[in-house]
């Protein structure tokens, strides 16, 4: 299925924070959840994830720390602050606001393709 | 794929990233990971190591879109930032060393200043003096950081001190022309010394002698901005003090800006040297808009002169100005090659330069034939023969860069040559600069 450019792009922000708010996490991890959450429907560039983070980073909605991985590699991790917490609550509002407005309108008259 | 195969293509890779100019060492590692990491997935999922490497950089997606991206989520970036404020020790260090320079010349020249006000000094010897305060400091910093050998700095000490103690010895009255000769020339001079600390003492090297030239031009332009904020700053302080009258801007003028001209040279010098490699050269950039300019109104002015024949009555007074316009001709020549490779071929620009360096000597010979035809008119002053051996000395640079311009246009000669030749006349401007201040007074009897 192919989701529109600007859906994506919209949901781009709380969908990271969202995976955020579980627990901290770092790059290549957090797309891994992104698949495995939209059973792969959702395609995402890998490396548009990073300028985001960063972006959240300047917004101080999350914080980023040097760490190591299992190889001994320098790896950077991101952590969701009280800030960004507050975003995503304030996100998961209009999401739902605009999900209960569709799904009014659509009702069960619309078929949904499968 | 071999191991080593998928290394030079991970870092082939990185460093397309890396080309970004607002992608850091430190984004490249993380995507560098993230690449490594997606690699080693699809390798365990059963793909052969080059179809996961194509596979992941795919994913990462294309270079040119990675970049731009990054450039807007940081736009600071492309914005090299000349950072003092999180200065690592070594530059604070630096910065220590450098204020502790301007200020010993600012302080000198304010206790030269105070002799001159007291009326132990007259203010023509103030004037002719305050440049011995100003840039042998200065040539000391370079002395200082470039760590040189004593003996080198003996030599060059003893040179000022002869100097100064000749110029101070010579019974040249307060007013008279060699006076005013010598007081605007040893600027000049100090500055050759100046450069022989720069180089560390390296004169005989032509590529050093070009540092010396880049950097004399960069010091210039940060110079004339410094100045610039200084002015601003003075105005605006003369604006606050005057309901307490003149005397509160006059004490200002005093103390404020004498120590700031002085100390601002050593300012601009340290500014060249901290930002060499962080900030592009800017002489360059002048040159190269202005290059085109001069060349026009070279052209036009030799085309016209000629036809209408006004060179005939050339006014000699203005041969100073003419002076000018040819060190302004050479300096374009000069900061135009600076910033070229000097292995390639010629450009439109050498064109260019080449139109702009004809006409202006063809100019400066119709000025020159008019004034010897007319030598009997007027005999030889001191300023007259200051400002003919300058102008017979920038005549024959330019000829020569004229012949090395026209052999690289035809692709016989290369740039390299034209370096060479610059660099190599320098010492013949230091010469001509040491006859005027020591040779010139006595020969025209200090008049």
């Amino acid at each position: 299925m192919d989701i529109d450019k600007d859906l994506v792009a919209a949901m781009a922000t709380p969908l990271v924070l969202a995976i955020l708010a579980e627990h901290e996490n770092y790059g290549y991890a957090i797309l891994k959840r992104v698949r495995e959450l939209s059973g792969g429907d959702l395609e995402w560039t890998d490396g548009m994830l990073y300028p985001l983070l960063h972006r959240l980073e300047r917004l101080g909605l999350v914080r980023a720390t040097w760490g190591l991985s299992a190889e001994g590699r320098r790896r950077r991790n991101y952590r969701i602050t009280d800030a960004g917490l507050a975003q995503l609550a304030d996100q998961r509002r209009q999401w739902a606001t605009a999900n209960r407005t569709l799904g009014q309108v659509w009702g069960n008259a619309i078929p949904v393709g499968v | 794929m071999t191991v080593e195969n998928s290394e030079t293509h991970i870092g082939q890779w990185r460093a397309a990233i890396l080309r970004g100019s607002a992608v850091t060492e430190a984004d490249a590692d993380e995507l560098e990971g993230h690449l490594r990491e997606q690699i080693a997935d699809l390798e365990k999922a059963g793909l052969t190591g080059e179809e996961a490497f194509l596979i992941s950089v795919r994913r990462l997606g294309e270079v040119d879109r990675l970049t731009a991206e990054f450039a807007r989520a940081h736009s600071d970036r492309l914005w090299k930032q000349l950072a003092l404020t999180q200065a690592e020790p070594r530059d604070r260090r630096s910065l220590t060393v450098m204020l502790a320079f301007a200020l010993a010349s600012a302080v000198l020249v304010q206790v030269l200043r105070l002799l001159a006000a007291g009326t132990v000094i007259g203010y023509p010897t103030f004037s002719l003096n305050v440049s011995f305060l100003i840039f042998p400091v200065l040539a000391a910093y370079f002395l200082v950081i470039r760590r040189m050998r004593w003996q080198r700095i003996a030599a060059a000490a003893a040179l000022v001190a002869g100097i100064a103690v000749a110029v101070n010895l010579f019974p040249m009255g307060m007013a008279s022309t060699t006076h005013t000769l010598v007081t605007l020339h040893l600027p000049v001079l100090l500055w050759f010394v100046v450069g022989f600390a720069y180089v560390g003492g390296e004169v005989r090297l032509s590529t050093r002698r070009m540092d010396f030239l880049r950097f004399s031009g960069e010091w210039a332009i940060y110079y004339a901005l410094i100045a610039l904020g200084g002015a601003v700053l003075m105005g605006l302080t003369m604006l606050v003090l005057t309901p307490f009258g003149g005397a509160a801007s006059n004490i200002v003028l005093d103390w404020v800006l004498p120590s700031g001209i002085a100390g601002a040279v050593i300012v601009a010098a340290w500014l060249v040297e901290a930002k060499k490699s962080v900030i592009e050269n800017l002489a360059p950039v002048l040159t190269a808009i202005f290059t085109p300019l001069f060349a026009i109104m070279l052209v036009v002015a030799a085309v016209a002169w000629a036809v209408a024949g006004v060179w005939q009555n050339f006014d000699r007074e203005l041969l100073i100005g003419f002076d000018a316009l040819l060190l302004v001709v050479v300096a374009l020549v000069v900061y135009g090659i600076s910033a070229r490779d000097s292995a390639a071929g010629h450009n439109a620009m050498d064109v260019i330069r080449m139109l702009a360096v004809a006409a202006a000597i063809i100019l400066d010979v119709l000025v020159l034939v008019s004034m010897f035809s007319r030598i009997g008119e007027y005999g030889f002053t001191a300023n007259r023969v200051a400002a003919l051996g300058l102008n017979l000395i920038l005549l024959v640079n330019l000829a020569v860069t004229l012949w090395f311009l026209a052999r690289l246009v035809a692709g016989t000669s290369p740039a390299i040559r034209l370096e060479r030749w610059q660099t190599g006349y320098l010492p013949v401007f230091a010469a001509w600069v040491l006859v005027v201040v020591l040779a010139l007074p006595p020969i025209f009897g200090f008049a």
